[in-house]
């Protein structure tokens, strides 16, 4: 019990945090003393001085926390000794858990109206409509029944705080009720998960494999590559055992198609046209994560994917939607890939027919003079490597 | 069912035996112990522990999301190189996410909530003298312990932890060039894991075969409290999924080490062409998940059954439809097998597939919603009795509605495309089953305190870091997920490179400095933890009136907890307030002869004797009646 009243005591509290505020000051000495470079030390002592300014600090919210502990102890005992009934602590919790009830409900709309409308503005692609009708009715459907069930748990927890005068009611069971409480959400729920199904399936909708533009996308540590299909429309084939560093996706140029790829920067793409993104990754998963375009594909080594949408509105008019200048659609990877993983980005840009047309008539085709020269040498001096090569893609 | 749970255990000699065998040392008592309650006591110590060093990892990276461009001395001088210049790492700080993950999910959440309370509870509720197997059981701490170890010595290594998240997606975990975390860091993780599997298999059969075998005279399945049937599904889930996991590691070891191409195809790194072909990374995906998905539920339906009963002792009311909080907890332990897939939604799985996991991921939401209902029916009308216990299993219930909620949207495939793998998956899975885990778990701690110490902890403590915690939690949590809805995805080490993301900086500095409340917060549970052990109130045999059979246990404990025969039980668990009774509540033990004024006809629906010889004494009572 001595231990117990040693602890609770604020003066050995206070003479705890003064060894603490002693402690920092040695070990500032200590670090004066033993670093050579002076500014060095200086900047180490301003550490620890802020460290015990912030342990200081904690030590004084434990003190006031056992002081007020203290107190109310204090004043228990004393209601006891006049004969009274002790502090009526069902009573207190009650009447917290009410202000804790309204506070918060009162917390929930200010986010609800500040951060809420901080998200994305409305969907910049059609089958993102769908996604966004979907999201919004379950969130009324939802945020009913999280209201409902919140006040109704504080309130009964107020309503019903324990006293000594009353027996709580023996009810175990009600066969009706549950069925009630079973069905309904059941019923709810079925709603919810055809109209998603359908959602579902009609984004990922893969009768009409062939998009308008197909594009691919490759990932990796810690950038993505951007391919366009040139003229004819079609991307030549890839395999990744062509990678060289000129030609980092590995494309087969054995294969006409490829000829004329386009390699960019940017993602350029035409309003109100069907895009086919190819995804590809080199080294580990990434994710492909356009979240205005409510699109997002991992990209998987050894495993191509594809994600289909029509962008509906361009750049320019978003930028006047949100009155924010220097608004950009982006591209985020979306899956943790290492230590860049934060930094893998991409601008997605959404213009008109016209501007495309002229914009993709300006990128560099992807067959560069490097690799035309690294493929001429791979024929004319190593003959026997280009032969190598043949029969690792007829593999 | 009845005659399993006749038996007879040879009360008498092995009583007679005990008393002339007690020669316990220190090392056999504390250390390698075979006792349950020594065992549950040193699971939830080393859980406790790992909960404040995950807690700890986890307020430094909220500190690095907070103030991403700021110097702190500090952390160079307590983390070294991972820290240079004052400022994490990335790599260091996807360590760190991975390991506050692990540590949480796994060693705090699973063998520190399971392992703690099914240990201590299962033979107390049940009525068994100890485990199946205390040794197996003791092997089982011993597994983890050593886990544990393994798991933090990747601190002291010269490339830190695994750091490719706690799903440890390969190909980054399998391939150690592709970050430091996937370096030996993650040979370690892998080894941590085995063994931790290891461990909770030979807990969860013990588990099994204790509540299957061992239960007393009289207690059939359906006399069981909530909590022991929640821990009994949770030990099955466990045992059934784990060894899946043993799998989809032991794989990813041998692509590790071994060259093997399982999860591997088509890789360039680094400028090398690598020589794996033919393996699918979305392969490790679905025995990882397979895993995974049951897991959430191991974390949580103990937690649970922890709340199911500390409700009903706390509102002084029978839980509101027993049959039904378990046949929704049987419900949830089927359909958890056949819900992995939505995490997968847009991993490349056939989207066909998605669409089905999306139909049986909602159907989990209706038991769920039962529990939920249920847990409010038994508060209505009750006579609650606000102990901390009380409160933090109505904060399991608060966090339980707030991120079950937001389950539907992630549930559903199509809302999936654009939430996956955001904050709002992080707001979500943290209430649903971080939070409200954890807090089922305190509420365990608060309750059962004094059967583990014989010693009550202090309320007013209690109720400080109860709406310290609580409140807390939701301003860390609640804005992560508009954060979400505005498309900024997890385990960013930073956001400053998107321009999109600046004016969510103060959002999340106001969110690091909730949590840096909410740890400072359990400095009142650690002191009142740690304080009443030694100095707490000395407590009675049921200081909180409760039914079950462990409050008939004599205080200080001994081995085969009850002197003497194991009490016979009569009845259900949860007869609290019953009319026609004078104290609000009948412990189980207790006969339905003894107690005829409050007896209904309900208690005698497998007991055709003991309904005609309730009518007859009925009868008396009215004819009695008339007399007078």
């Amino acid at each position: 019990m001595g231990f117990k009243k040693l602890i609770n005591s604020n003066k050995a509290l206070s003479l705890v945090a003064a060894f603490m505020l002693l402690g920092t000051n040695v070990l500032m000495a200590q670090g004066t003393g033993a670093d050579p470079k002076a500014a060095d030390s200086t900047s180490k002592a301003d550490m620890w001085l802020g460290v015990g300014y912030y342990v200081l600090l904690v030590l004084l919210a434990c003190v006031i926390v056992a002081v007020v502990g203290k107190i109310l102890k204090v004043y228990d005992l004393s209601l006891q000794m006049q004969g009274k009934k002790g502090m009526n602590w069902n009573n207190i919790i009650g009447v917290i858990c009410i202000i804790f009830l309204v506070v918060s409900l009162y917390g929930v709309y200010w986010s609800f109206t500040v951060q809420g409308n901080m998200i994305l503005p409305e969907s910049a692609s059609a089958h993102g409509g769908k996604i966004d009708f979907m999201f919004w009715t379950t969130t009324v459907i939802t945020m009913f029944v999280f209201f409902i069930t919140q006040i109704i748990l504080f309130g009964f927890l107020f309503k019903y705080r324990g006293s000594d005068k009353r027996k709580g009611y023996f009810y175990p069971h009600n066969n009706t009720i549950e069925k009630v409480w079973t069905i309904i959400p059941a019923i709810v729920l079925t709603i919810l998960v055809v109209f998603g199904f359908f959602t579902w399936r009609s984004v990922t909708n893969t009768d009409n494999l062939k998009g308008d533009i197909n594009i691919d996308i490759t990932g990796h540590q810690f950038a993505w590559e951007i391919r366009y299909p040139g003229k004819d429309g079609k991307l030549g084939q890839v395999n990744y055992q062509l990678y060289t560093p000129n030609n980092i996706l590995g494309v087969n140029f054995k294969d006409r198609n490829s000829f004329d790829d386009q390699k960019a920067d940017t993602i350029v793409l035409p309003v109100n046209r069907e895009i086919r993104i190819n995804i590809h990754a080199q080294d580990v998963i990434h994710s492909v994560y356009m979240p205005h375009f409510r699109v997002q594909m991992n990209a998987v080594p050894g495993l191509p994917t594809f994600f289909k949408f029509t962008p509906t509105i361009t750049t320019a008019d978003m930028r006047n939607r949100l009155d924010d200048p220097k608004f950009e659609y982006s591209l985020y990877c979306n899956k943790i890939c290492g230590g860049g993983h934060y930094n893998m980005q991409k601008v997605v840009r959404v213009v008109s027919e016209g501007e495309y047309e002229n914009w993709i008539a300006r990128q560099k085709p992807y067959l560069s003079d490097q690799i035309k020269k690294e493929l001429h040498l791979a024929d004319a001096v190593q003959p026997n490597k280009a032969a190598e090569n043949r029969i690792a893609l007829n593999n | 069912m009845s005659t399993l749970a006749v038996h007879d255990h040879g009360v008498a000699g092995h009583d007679h035996d005990h008393e002339h065998h007690h020669h316990d040392t220190f090392i056999t008592k504390y250390v390698f112990s075979q006792d349950h309650k020594m065992i549950a006591k040193q699971f939830l110590i080393t859980g406790i522990t790992m909960a404040v060093i995950a807690m700890l990892l986890s307020i430094l990276f909220r500190i690095q999301l907070a103030y991403p461009d700021k110097s702190f001395p500090l952390l160079e001088t307590l983390l070294g190189r991972f820290a240079p210049n004052g400022r994490l790492d990335p790599q260091f700080y996807l360590s760190l996410v991975t390991i506050h993950g692990t540590i949480m999910v796994f060693f705090v959440l699973t063998a520190g909530l399971s392992g703690t309370f099914s240990n201590l509870l299962i033979p107390l509720q049940v009525g068994a003298r100890d485990m199946a197997s205390p040794f197996i059981n003791m092997l089982s701490y011993w597994f983890f312990f050593t886990a544990s170890v393994i798991m933090l010595s990747s601190f002291f290594i010269q490339k830190g932890p695994a750091g490719g998240g706690w799903t440890i997606y390969p190909p980054l975990s399998a391939l150690p060039k592709a970050m430091n975390g996937s370096e030996l860091g993650m040979t370690l993780w892998l080894i941590s894991m085995v063994c931790f599997i290891a461990s909770s298999l030979m807990g969860g059969i013990n588990y099994v075969s204790t509540v299957l075998n061992m239960r007393t005279k009289g207690m059939d399945l359906w006399k069981m409290p909530l909590t022991v049937w929640a821990f009994f599904l949770t030990a099955i889930l466990g045992v059934l999924s784990f060894p899946v996991l043993v799998a989809g590691v032991v794989l990813l070891i041998f692509d590790r080490s071994f060259g093997t191409s399982f999860y591997l195809s088509d890789i360039i790194l680094n400028g090398k062409i690598m020589p794996y072909e033919g393996g699918s990374p979305i392969l490790f995906q679905h025995l990882f998940w397979f895993l995974g998905h049951p897991e959430v539920y191991i974390v949580i339906m103990p937690a649970m059954g922890i709340s199911s009963e500390v409700i009903a002792v706390n509102a002084r009311k029978p839980i509101f439809g027993y049959h039904a909080m378990v046949y929704s907890l049987i419900g949830i332990t089927t359909l958890s097998f056949i819900v992995w897939g939505h995490h997968m939604f847009v991993t490349g799985m056939n989207p066909f597939l998605g669409g089905v996991f999306m139909i049986t991921t909602l159907i989990i939401a209706v038991p769920s919603a039962v529990k939920t209902f249920n847990w409010l029916a038994t508060l209505w009308r009750g006579n609650i009795r606000f102990t901390p216990a009380m409160l933090f299993a109505i904060g399991l219930v608060s966090f339980f509605i707030s991120g079950g909620i937001t389950g539907i949207f992630l549930g559903n495939a199509a809302l999936d495309i654009n939430l996956h793998d955001t904050y709002f998956v992080v707001a979500h899975f943290h209430l649903v089953m971080g939070s409200a885990a954890i807090f089922g778990m305190l509420a365990g701690v608060y309750h059962w305190f004094p059967k583990m110490f014989g010693r009550l902890m202090d309320d007013k403590l209690g109720y400080l870091h109860f709406w310290l915690t609580f409140i807390c939690a939701y301003l860390v949590f609640f804005p992560m997920h508009f954060m979400g809805l505005d498309g900024v995805p997890r385990r960013y080490y930073a956001m400053t490179e998107f321009p999109a993301f600046n004016r969510w900086l103060s959002v999340n500095t106001f969110i690091t400095w909730a949590a840096i409340t909410a740890g400072l917060a359990q400095i009142a549970f650690l002191y009142n933890f740690i304080h009443s052990i030694f100095f707490g109130k000395k407590t009675t045999q049921n200081p909180w009136n409760a039914t079950t059979l462990e409050w008939t246990a004599p205080v200080e404990h001994i081995h085969g907890n009850w002197p003497g025969e194991i009490p016979t039980v009569y009845r259900w668990p949860y007869d609290y307030s019953k009319p026609g009774h004078d104290a609000d509540f009948i412990q189980q033990t207790v006969p339905l002869s003894e107690t005829m004024s409050s007896n209904l006809p309900h208690d005698f629906e497998d007991n055709p004797a003991g309904l005609q010889q309730y009518n007859e004494w009925a009868k008396t009572q009215r004819s009695s009646e008339e007399v007078k």
